[in-house]
């Protein structure tokens, strides 16, 4: 560095040059042209009219919120009362809309999928899995096996009023304690079981009577479940000879729902979702494929 | 200062093309049939297609695009290679249009040394007017500038229209006033300041030049000694050597950017070659040879004075790798253009669930089916899963049409649709863990194929 006031020429250049010298190599000043500081100068101002315009400082308590007093949390309310408003009105028109309606008319079936599927997430996902897919004694959405019935209304009506629920029209369909109501003995619960077995595709308990089975079948369940095993949504009998059962598919699992049934609990969500959602969370769950 | 000459002339000629064709463009007819758009050139942004004469571009071949950035890019260099910054001088849009500029500046306000006394004058009305002129028609100018451009992404004649009766959306007027400030202010203003303080190419083209390259050069070899003519002719007649420049600074004051090119080449330099027609309208005035000025290579200076014949290299490793480079990516844009479909096919499958037990114990696997038809009337496709075992059911959610258990979808003209498929395996089949299957798609009058691969999943 050079402590020389006056500023030096370079000799080649004949250009000032800055005083700062590295490796013998010296610094030339050549300033930029004028219009482009100004340029500079033009964005500082600009700036400064930013914050007294826009929201800027932080403050103690609060901060200094502009002249014009915008702010991105106010927009993002009202963006989203504006949302809220337009998907009651499309809600409206879902409500009013049939089934057939629905389906036909591509704006309504979009939101009633999009909004069943958030529906769906939020509420129905905990039993049923986010996939819809179930688990044991919660039943698999996207298979064709509905004990309840499959169409979209019956689905419908199953979310409106749910199964086993509290609710006044709630579908109920007890199945008897074969065992621990002393109807039926072991041995029998084992017959019965068995035959069931082998008309499922599973391999019967070895050396039981399946003619004493089908006697005790037709006696005591085919009232609910059919002659045919397959079931009756009416009242909610599974149908026995699916490839999938609610509580497993064994030997074992068909004593053990015979001896001290399990019946599950679907809750009631008219109570608690409105109507458009409950309508878009049926079309939703009809469209996995398995729906009748 | 006006300039006649050569070089002047080529930037004339090629204002006239490359503005002609920004300014008209848009304004071209090609027949697409009904349900296109029938502009030449046109990018639809809402449509979401480019359209250049007979092809047109989806968003998802943009890569069309990269193939001409790389290709612009090599051509620069190639440019470079062969003649320095002949793209600065000649085509790069800041030029062309400070030139336009430049040339309504002269026309109102007279040369150079007219316009300095027109500075010097109080503003008298003439003064004003001329002003007034000059600023008026180069706003129009850049107007027109800034509308061209925002003709090229909507149908011309329609927003013409519209633009004049006052029903074009906002946002085409507030393109075509940014677009016409930024004009007013680039090539009536700041000129060949950009050139000097904003623009990048000349750092990168300095870096990639060498001494085989043409550029605008004074050949010091035959121009030094300079001096006035009565000087270097005392010089001759004492028999002492005497350039042929005779310093009368013509190349100087023509120059946009003000360089002395007889320092040499500098980054100030845009090649325009105003100062070989310059110099050459004064070696012809001095009975001199023209081209003092010229292009040429630094590396003939040096063959000159070594005695030795100019030699121009036009073809070396550098130049014909770049042209390969060029070729090599037109080509496979080109082969790309040639051989592709129109239609296509994207398969995903469902994650959550991989697969679903149905009743009767078959297995079914949902997927995600888009199909494209990129041609512009509506067309069938068949569509069949290969790779399943028989009596396996495919099924389209919503389709109803089917010929022999395969589902007909209809897919609109120039559009994609999104259709869910759901594959059913027969029943009592075992399917293993994993199936190779091939979704396969048949249009319907043509008999294009086009196919995807997945796979079928079980327990
Ligand atoms: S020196 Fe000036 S006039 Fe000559 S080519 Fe370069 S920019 Fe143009
Ligand atoms: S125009 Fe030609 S003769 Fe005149 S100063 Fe420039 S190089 Fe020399």
């Amino acid at each position: 560095m050079s402590d020389n006031h006056k500023p030096e020429l370079d000799q080649i250049s004949g250009v000032e040059t800055t005083g700062h010298e590295w490796d013998g190599l010296k610094e030339l000043n050549n300033p930029l042209p004028r219009w482009w500081l100004y340029t500079f100068y033009a964005c500082i101002v600009w700036a400064i009219g930013y914050w007294v315009v826009y929201p800027s400082w932080p403050m103690v308590s609060s901060y200094a919120s502009g002249v014009i007093g915008d702010s991105q949390r106010a927009n993002a309310l009202a963006a989203y009362d504006a949302g809220i408003a337009e998907r009651a009105s499309i809600g409206n028109q879902l409500v009013e809309a049939s089934f057939e309606d629905i389906r036909t008319t591509p704006n309504l079936l979009e939101f009633a999928s999009a909004n069943g599927r958030a529906a769906f997430g939020d509420n129905c996902a905990p039993c049923h899995g986010s996939g819809a897919v179930g688990s044991p004694g919660y039943p698999n959405l996207q298979d064709d096996n509905w004990i309840w019935g499959g169409t979209v209304e019956d689905i419908h009506t199953t979310l409106l009023y749910g199964i086993r629920s509290d609710h006044d029209e709630a579908r109920f369909g007890d199945m008897p304690a074969f065992g621990t109501d002393e109807l039926l003995t072991r041995e029998e619960i084992s017959q019965v079981a068995s035959y069931v077995a082998s008309k499922t595709g599973l391999e019967p308990e070895e050396g039981v009577d399946l003619a004493a089975g089908e006697t005790l079948y037709v006696d005591n369940c085919a009232a609910c479940h059919g002659e045919d095993l397959k079931g009756m949504i009416e009242v909610g009998a599974p149908n026995l000879t699916s490839a999938t059962y609610l509580y497993g598919k064994s030997v074992d699992a068909i004593k053990a729902q015979i001896y001290s049934p399990r019946n599950g609990v679907m809750p009631a969500w008219e109570a608690r979702l409105d109507p458009a959602t409950i309508k878009s969370l049926a079309v939703y769950v009809h469209s996995f494929g398995g729906g009748q | 200062m006006a300039v006649k000459g050569t070089f002047r002339r080529i930037k004339w000629a090629i204002l006239f093309i490359t503005l002609g064709i920004y300014y008209f463009l848009p304004f071209i007819r090609f027949d697409r049939g009904p349900n296109a758009p029938d502009q030449a050139v046109l990018v639809d942004l809402a449509g979401r297609r480019g359209y250049f004469f007979f092809i047109e571009i989806w968003p998802q071949e943009v890569y069309y695009i990269t193939g001409l950035l790389i290709i612009a890019a090599v051509a620069l260099f190639l440019m470079n290679a062969v003649a320095g910054r002949v793209w600065c001088g000649y085509l790069c849009p800041q030029t062309v249009w400070t030139d336009l500029f430049l040339y309504v500046e002269r026309k109102i306000e007279g040369d150079r040394r007219a316009r300095m006394a027109l500075d010097r004058e109080p503003w008298t009305a003439g003064k004003v007017g001329r002003r007034a002129t000059k600023h008026f028609l180069w706003l129009m100018i850049a107007w027109w500038t800034g509308g061209a451009w925002v003709l090229y992404f909507s149908d011309a004649p329609t927003l013409v229209y519209n633009l004049a009766t006052l029903q074009a959306p906002f946002s085409a007027y507030l393109w075509i006033a940014i677009l016409t400030t930024t004009t007013y202010l680039l090539a009536g203003f700041m000129r060949e300041q950009v050139c000097i303080y904003m623009c990048p190419w000349p750092r990168i083209q300095a870096a990639l030049t060498d001494e085989k390259a043409l550029n605008v050069t004074y050949k010091w070899d035959r121009g030094e000694p300079r001096g006035s003519l009565k000087q270097n002719k005392a010089l001759e007649l004492k028999g002492l050597p005497a350039g042929d420049c005779v310093d009368c600074h013509q190349c100087v004051h023509v120059c946009p950017t003000g360089v002395d090119i007889r320092k040499g080449t500098q980054l100030d330099c845009i090649q325009c070659g105003l100062c070989i027609d310059a110099c050459d309208n004064v070696m012809e005035k001095v009975g001199k040879p023209t081209g003092l000025i010229g292009y040429d290579t630094d590396e003939n200076i040096e063959r000159r004075i070594e005695g030795k014949e100019s030699v121009y290299e036009i073809v070396r490793v550098r130049t014909v790798v770049y042209a390969a480079v060029i070729a090599l990516v037109g080509g496979i844009m080109l082969f790309a253009l040639l051989t592709r479909d129109f239609a296509d096919i994207n398969v995903l499958h469902d994650r959550n669930p991989i697969f679903v037990t149905q009743t009767d114990g078959s297995i079914r696997n949902g997927y995600t089916v888009r199909l494209l038809n990129k041609r512009n009337h509506e067309r069938n496709f068949m569509l069949h899963v290969e790779g399943m075992p028989a009596g396996t059911s495919v099924e389209a959610v919503g389709i109803d049409t089917t010929f022999a258990g395969r589902p007909i979808i209809e897919v609109g003209a120039d559009t994609t649709r999104e259709v869910r498929v759901l594959v059913n395996s027969p029943a009592g089949v075992k399917m293993p863990k994993s199936t190779e299957i091939v979704f396969r798609l048949t249009e319907s009058v043509m008999g294009e194929v086009v196919t995807a691969d997945d796979y079928f999943k079980a327990p």
